[in-house]
């Protein structure tokens, strides 16, 4: 049977790989380990070699169906089996189901005695022997250098390891061989890396300020494409996780849909419709800005939705930031008894950066939440450098878009120093930064925020002053002075300004129209006065002119009484005469 | 060859070797091979020599009985393992630089 796999898998062209198991290697290598070849696995002494040989087998047994082999050098059986259990691993069990066998070879230099030609078929037989019990699949050989050590005469046991790995090879056995690295410009100690010639992967594990940090590195597979960083890796009570920062790849899905901000205003500012769902959103601001207050928002508006939310506190603990919130009237207490919110708090300090993100990543996958708070990040910055930090936010934000989380990050800008350039390694992963800053004017020290970049969406580009109420979070109106925005008391004394000039403003209206009344009622005085003058006036023309055709007719009347009384006979004439200057006047 | 000529293959009851027939040995091989050959020949040779009369030589091919390299710790063949008298004393190789072999049985003030 396993002749005949092996047959079928010879000719293909591309290489075949045995999956690991261990989670994330299978990603980096493309698929495992060369399928029944062998695979070197070198470090520093205490850098989990031997623990991954050992999640290589029981993975193998376990998960793949493949049973293994552990040829133990250094470690007792009872040994590996009290270490194994500290990964989880019960090899009791998997003996027993012969699923897995351990042998344990045992020389001690001391008893050794050379006196002649010899070769390894004992090692051969024992190992024959024990792959023919349980028909395994996958052998380790932890760690082969060991033999240098005990058995004499180098020359032979080189023959005899290179020997040793062809055979293997021949039976087909997909192989971890470990061994011991104590200079760092050599992979192993005796060099048997020249025998192994598929794979080799370096496992490392440094200490930089107190805290441990491990890593992985593929450093060579012939035949294959592999990730060639360093990979953080972590070893805790559930195996060894490799954390590969680019297996992801950018092809999160985008969604359209805006999830509220928690405060009215904001999310006005943020095209009237909040974040992203499932985008970052960097929260930067000096302290006592007030970015937990901003986060606490979010985190309320979620949960009455009815979305979890997973708050990682690495600075207060749960107690405090509940405290805290309800002095601004936010109450996160029932959401985490009804389970909408969960708080992990830990100090950074705890384990290294690579612990943090796999403890971040496992609370994701049990909680599944839909929004998760990450405050501060900065606080990472204690265990880790710049570069660490920003490689495991990183891979959290991919990991966070793939489950298409909504993730606040909180940032501690250092005071004094550029508000903007000094997150920049990690800002560029973020799609929303909101920027809170203190504003100080006129011996006040006042909060103010704004959106800084925010990607897809209309957004303001206002700096808009804020005051935590007993009620929350409260966005104020915007006043701009000739040195910028204005705030607090500089704000209100601009209010006030502005209110005593509009009312000036009304009062000076209200005295010109009365003017305006006032000319007009002179003016209309004026009018009805000149008009009674006129009236007065042409009453006494007319008058005098009534009273002068009075007069006339009475000169004429007169005037034909005297001809009449002159000459008694010559009235007519009288009275053509009388008629006469009346025509020529 | 090899097994045939061991003296006593079991262990209880040996007629010939005295009561003070105190050299347990047992010679690991894996098949019969010039190595494995040539060893014996060279234990046979020294135990005659120096041991004649006490010793015991018991021969294990790990070929028939793999699972008897697990008890004596056995990796290189062949080995020889010098069960008695104590302590527990391993030689490997051929055993053909006899003086080492001496050395190893320490016997050499013996001689």
């Amino acid at each position: 049977m396993t002749q005949q796999k092996k047959a079928n898998r010879a000719p293909s062209r591309t290489l075949s790989k045995a999956l690991t198991g261990i989670q994330g290697l299978d990603e980096i290598t493309g698929g495992g380990v060369p399928a029944g070849r062998p695979t070197l696995v070198s470090g520093g002494a205490g850098s989990g070699k031997t623990l991954f040989a050992l999640e290589f087998l029981v993975r193998g047994a376990t998960q793949l169906g493949e049973p293994g082999v552990f040829i133990s050098f250094e470690e007792t059986i009872p040994d590996l089996i009290k270490n194994a259990a500290s990964l989880g691993f019960d090899l009791d069990r998997l003996v027993a189901n012969k699923k897995l066998f351990l042998d344990h070879i045992a020389i001690t230099r001391g008893e050794i005695t050379d006196t002649g030609e010899f070769d390894l078929d004992g090692l051969f037989i024992r190992i024959a022997d024990a792959v023919q019990r349980i028909g395994a699949r996958r052998i380790v050989l932890d760690t082969i250098e060991a033999l240098f050590g005990e058995l004499p005469n180098p020359g032979i046991l080189r023959a005899e390891i290179h020997r040793l790995f062809a055979w293997l090879k021949e039976r087909g056995l997909t192989t971890v061989i470990t061994a011991e690295r104590d200079r760092p410009d050599k992979l192993t100690r005796h060099g048997i890396e020249e025998f192994v010639s598929d794979c080799v992967i370096v496992l490392d594990h440094r200490i930089r300020e107190e805290i441990s940090t491990r890593r992985l590195r593929v450093v060579k597979y012939r035949g294959s494409t592999h990730g060639t960083n360093e990979y953080p890796f972590l070893i805790d009570e559930q195996g060894i996780s490799v954390l590969p920062i680019s297996s992801l790849g950018l092809d999160h899905a985008a969604p359209i849909e805006r999830i509220s901000t928690g405060i009215d205003r904001l999310d006005g500012m943020l095209g009237g419709k909040g974040f992203y769902r499932g985008s970052s959103i960097l929260l930067s601001g000096t302290s006592g800005t007030g970015k937990t207050s901003v986060a606490a928002h979010f985190v309320v508006a979620a949960c009455r939705r009815g979305e979890r939310c997973l708050y990682f506190a690495f600075e207060e603990s749960p107690r405090q930031v509940i405290r805290n919130m309800r002095s601004i009237g936010i109450d996160l207490e029932p959401w985490v008894r009804q389970g909408l919110l969960r708080f992990h708090a830990a100090r950074p300090t705890y384990g290294g950066i690579e612990e943090i993100l796999l403890v971040t990543h496992k609370q994701i996958s049990s909680f599944k939440p839909g929004i998760v708070v990450v405050d501060p990040i900065t606080n990472l910055l204690m265990v880790s450098t710049l570069g660490e930090v920003r490689s495991m936010l990183t891979r959290l934000v991919d990991f966070l878009k793939t489950e298409a989380i909504t993730a606040i990050f909180t940032s501690l800008t250092a005071p004094g120093g550029s508000l903007e350039a000094s997150e920049a390694d990690v800002s560029s992963l973020m799609d929303t930064w909101l920027l809170l800053k203190a504003i100080e004017v006129g011996g006040e020290r006042n909060r103010a925020l704004y959106v800084l970049k925010s990607r897809g969406m209309d957004h303001s580009n206002q700096i808009r002053e804020f005051v935590l109420t007993d009620d929350g979070l409260r966005l104020l109106d915007v006043y701009l002075g000739p040195e910028g925005v204005l705030t607090g008391s500089a704000r209100v004394s601009q209010e006030g300004r502005e209110t005593a000039a509009g009312t000036s403003r009304r009062q000076e209206l209200e005295g010109r129209g009365r003017d305006l009344k006032r000319k007009r009622q002179i003016f209309e005085a004026r009018m009805t006065m000149l008009k009674a003058e006129f009236e007065a006036e042409e009453e006494a023309i007319q008058q005098s002119i009534a009273e002068s055709t009075l007069l006339d007719q009475e000169v004429l009347r007169d005037r034909g009484q005297m001809q009449r009384t002159r000459e008694p006979h010559g009235s007519a004439a009288a009275r053509v005469g009388a008629a006469r200057p009346a025509r020529t006047r | 060859m090899p097994t045939t000529k061991t003296r006593a293959p079991a262990r209880p009851g040996q007629p010939k070797p005295r009561k003070q027939a105190a050299w347990k040995l047992r010679l690991y091989v894996a098949g019969q091979t010039p190595k494995s050959t040539r060893a014996f020949d060279n234990l046979k040779v020294l135990c005659e020599k120096h041991l004649k009369g006490r010793y015991l030589i018991e021969v294990i091919d790990l070929l028939e009985h793999p699972h008897l390299a697990r008890g004596d710790q056995i990796v290189a063949i062949p080995t020889l393992v010098i069960k008695l008298p104590p302590p527990v004393r391993k030689i490997i190789g051929d055993l053909s630089n006899a003086d080492r072999v001496l050395v190893g049985l320490a016997l050499q003030q013996v001689v």
